[in-house]
Order: structure tokens, then sequence, then C-alpha cells
């Protein structure tokens, strides 16, 4: 394995780390507008670092290029999606979770 | 590779069952919206499995047409069900216990024998069988496209696409002759407003990459045609609506666009070869790219005019 390999090892494994938060938060927080906020960390930061990863063994330019794309996709869609979402449960009454 | 071998194997049961819980809860679940949103799961990781069966042009097609465009089709016709309940004017009348008991004891032993039956055909399979992907591989060069799940789709069974789009016609007609649907309409707001406007031209831009590279790659016009249709819900649902001017008469050549170029080819084939559909190996090429850049146009147009459900300029009832 050369320093690349192990490069992209880490950060794969740091992005599998931001899904595995987002998920437990996704499963364990109270309301939906926290769920929400931890589902958003593991789409943007967990598939950038994962993307990022996969960018450093790819075989050629229009790969990573490709890759990148789904990356600003998913950032346009999570971030609208999640505001989408949130902006509904407010219309339909549910509260803020407060302690 | 030992380990690596046993982890696909856990990865490959792990989706398997996934996808068999996820079918049973979209099933068994009582809340109608849990049950559209377990569907729109089983669609996904269905694409996986699709992936991991190497048949990304399946998977393709699953994940934008049987998660992501029925999921869309299935929450609207729930926020028009919806409508209708609040309004009172449909009474969905309350079945007998008994009759749903005895419903279900007839499906689940209908389902049951298909299963075992599937479950005889599939033990009774050769285990090694070559199919008919050395005929098509025989004969790709004369297809006039590299891709083999392309070459079947558009040259060898071209007759089945025909008729596939004949099929989205006619659902659209259905839903069409339904009248007096309600629509439910729901405020944009400028968030997905901008999203509808920059991803427009993106989806637009990658439909017509999957038109073109169907052709040697995983692609095709129906996923094409279904990234479109998606572009079309996007914007419908950002409170886009079609000029009045271009509801009638083009929005109807733009739905039978795709089965109509492909009758027309089909009786030119007819008569200059003498066989329906029967390319001419050196214009083949040309030909399925003309009938597969219409079909996408028709799918597209054909699949958001299914989410709008009432034909555009049609006045509600409700």
């Amino acid at each position: 394995m050369t320093a690349s390999d192990y490069l992209a090892a880490l950060l794969l494994i740091s992005g599998a780390v931001f899904f595995l938060a987002g998920t437990l938060g996704l499963l364990r927080f109270p309301d939906v507008y926290t769920r929400l906020h931890a589902l958003t960390k593991a789409d943007n930061v967990g598939l950038g670092l994962v993307v990022i990863g996969l960018a450093i063994q790819a075989e050629s330019l229009a790969a990573v290029g490709k890759l990148l794309l789904i990356w600003l996709l998913v950032l346009l869609a999570g971030a609208s999606v999640s505001y989408l979402v949130a902006r509904g449960a407010l219309h339909k009454g549910i509260r803020l979770w407060k302690r | 590779m030992e380990a690596l071998g046993l982890l696909q194997w856990c990865l490959d049961g792990l989706l398997g069952l996934g996808l068999l819980w996820l079918a049973w809860r979209a099933l068994a679940c009582s809340d109608l919206f849990k049950a559209v949103v377990l569907f729109i799961a089983f669609g996904l990781l269905m694409a996986l499995a699709w992936v991991r069966l190497e048949a990304p042009d399946i998977a393709l097609a699953e994940a934008a047409i049987g998660a992501g465009l029925t999921g869309a089709l299935l929450l609207s016709a729930l926020a028009r069900l919806r409508a209708i309940q609040a309004n009172g004017t449909i009474v969905i009348p309350a079945q007998q216990a008994a009759k749903v008991q005895l419903s279900r004891w007839l499906a689940g032993t209908i389902l049951l024998s298909a299963a075992i039956g599937l479950g005889y055909a599939i033990t009774s399979l050769p285990p090694e069988a070559a199919g008919l992907s050395a005929e098509v591989t025989a004969n790709l060069a004369a297809s006039g496209v590299g891709n083999p799940v392309t070459a079947v789709l558009l040259n060898f069974r071209a007759y089945d696409t025909l008729l596939e789009m004949a099929v989205l016609l006619l659902a659209l007609l259905a839903v069409w002759s339904l009248d007096g649907l309600p629509t439910a309409e729901a405020a944009a707001g400028p968030v997905l407003d901008t999203l509808a406007r920059l991803l427009t031209p993106v989806l637009i831009l990658v439909a017509a990459y999957l038109l073109w590279v169907g052709a040697d790659a995983p692609g095709g016009a129906f996923q094409a045609g279904s990234v479109l249709g998606a572009a079309g819900v996007l914007l419908l649902l950002a409170g886009w609506r079609l000029q009045p001017s271009l509801a009638q008469l083009p929005l109807r050549l733009a739905l039978v666009a795709g089965s109509g170029t492909f009758v027309v080819i089909a009786l030119l084939t007819l008569l200059s070869t003498g066989r329906l559909l029967a390319f001419p190996p050196a214009q083949a090429g040309t030909l399925i790219l003309i009938l597969e850049a219409v079909a996408t146009v028709s799918i597209g147009v054909t699949l958001a005019a299914l989410f709008l459900a009432a034909p555009p300029g049609h006045k509600e009832k409700l």
C-alpha cells in the first residue's frame, strides 16, 4: 500500500464515521428538526470525505469530475429538502423540542 | 480474498433480508404515508440489488422510475386522497372484516403457490446456462449499437419496447379520463423555486447524456426519459405550468411522438425489408438514435403529465 492508499482509506473511514453518527442521530434525536440536523451532517461532510477518498484513487480526471458533481448535487438536494421538510413540519404545528 | 468474499456474501444477505423486511412493512403498515416511504426505500435497495447482480441498466431504471417517479406519483395520489376525504365527497366504504380475511387468505394462497412454482423452476434450472447472451454478442455488430441491453431493447426485441410505449400512453389516457380529480396545491416558496431553476438544466443535460451513452454503456431511452420526467415533476412542484398555447396540440404531439415514430419506422421496415422492425444493419444505429431520442421526450412528458394527473388547462371541478 502506498501513501495515497492510506490517505484514501483514512478519508473513507472518516466518512463512514460521519454516516454512522448521522444514523445514530436520526434514530436517537428527539424531534424532526434535530434529526434533520444530524442527517445533513452525514450527507454533506460524510459524503464529501467519501468522495475525496474515492477521487484520490480515481482512474481519470473525468471520474473525479463526476464524483464531485455527485457531491454538489447531493449538497444542493440535501440542503433544499431538509429545509422543505422542516418548513412542512413547522406549518403542521410541530413544536421545537425543548429540554 | 476469502474475507472479501465473506463480506460480500454478508452484504448480499443483508440486502436480501432488508428487501423482504421493507416489502413486508410496506404492505402491513396501516399508515399509508409510512407505507409509501417504505416503498421508496424498497425501490432504492432494489436498485442496489440490481447493481450487485451486475445489471446496471435495470438498476438505473429501478432507481429513477421504481423508487423516484413511482414514489412521487404515490405521494401525490396520497395528497389527493386526503383532499377527497377532507372534502367528504367520496366515502370509502368500510369493508366487512370477514370479506377482508377471505381476500387475504385467497391472495396469500395464490402468492404462496406462485412462490413454490418459482422456487421449483429456479431449482430445476441448470446451474450454468449460457442463455441467449452468446447470440446477442454474435449479432451485436449488426445491431448498430455497442451496448447489448440497448441492442436487445431497441433492435432484436424492439417490438417489446413499442408495446411498452403504448402501455405508458394508455396509462396516461386512463388517468386523464378520471374526471374531477382534486389538485393538491402547495405554496412553492423560494427554496424549491431556486432548486427547480438550478436542477432543470442539469437534469436535461443528464437525460441527453444517458440517451447518448445508452448506445455503448448502461443508459437509454427509459432512463433518460425518467430523468426528464423528474425534471417535469420538480417544475410542477415548484408551481410551473405549461403555457395554454402549448397545452393542447403541442403537448399531445409530444405525448404520442414516441409511439408514433415507432409505428412509422415499423411500417417503413415492413415495406422495405418485409419484416416488422427489422432494421437494415447499415442504418440501424441512426434509426435507434432517432427512436430513442423521440421516445425519451415522450416518456419524459408522459411521466410528468401522469404526475399532474388532469390534462393541463382542465378546469378542476372540486
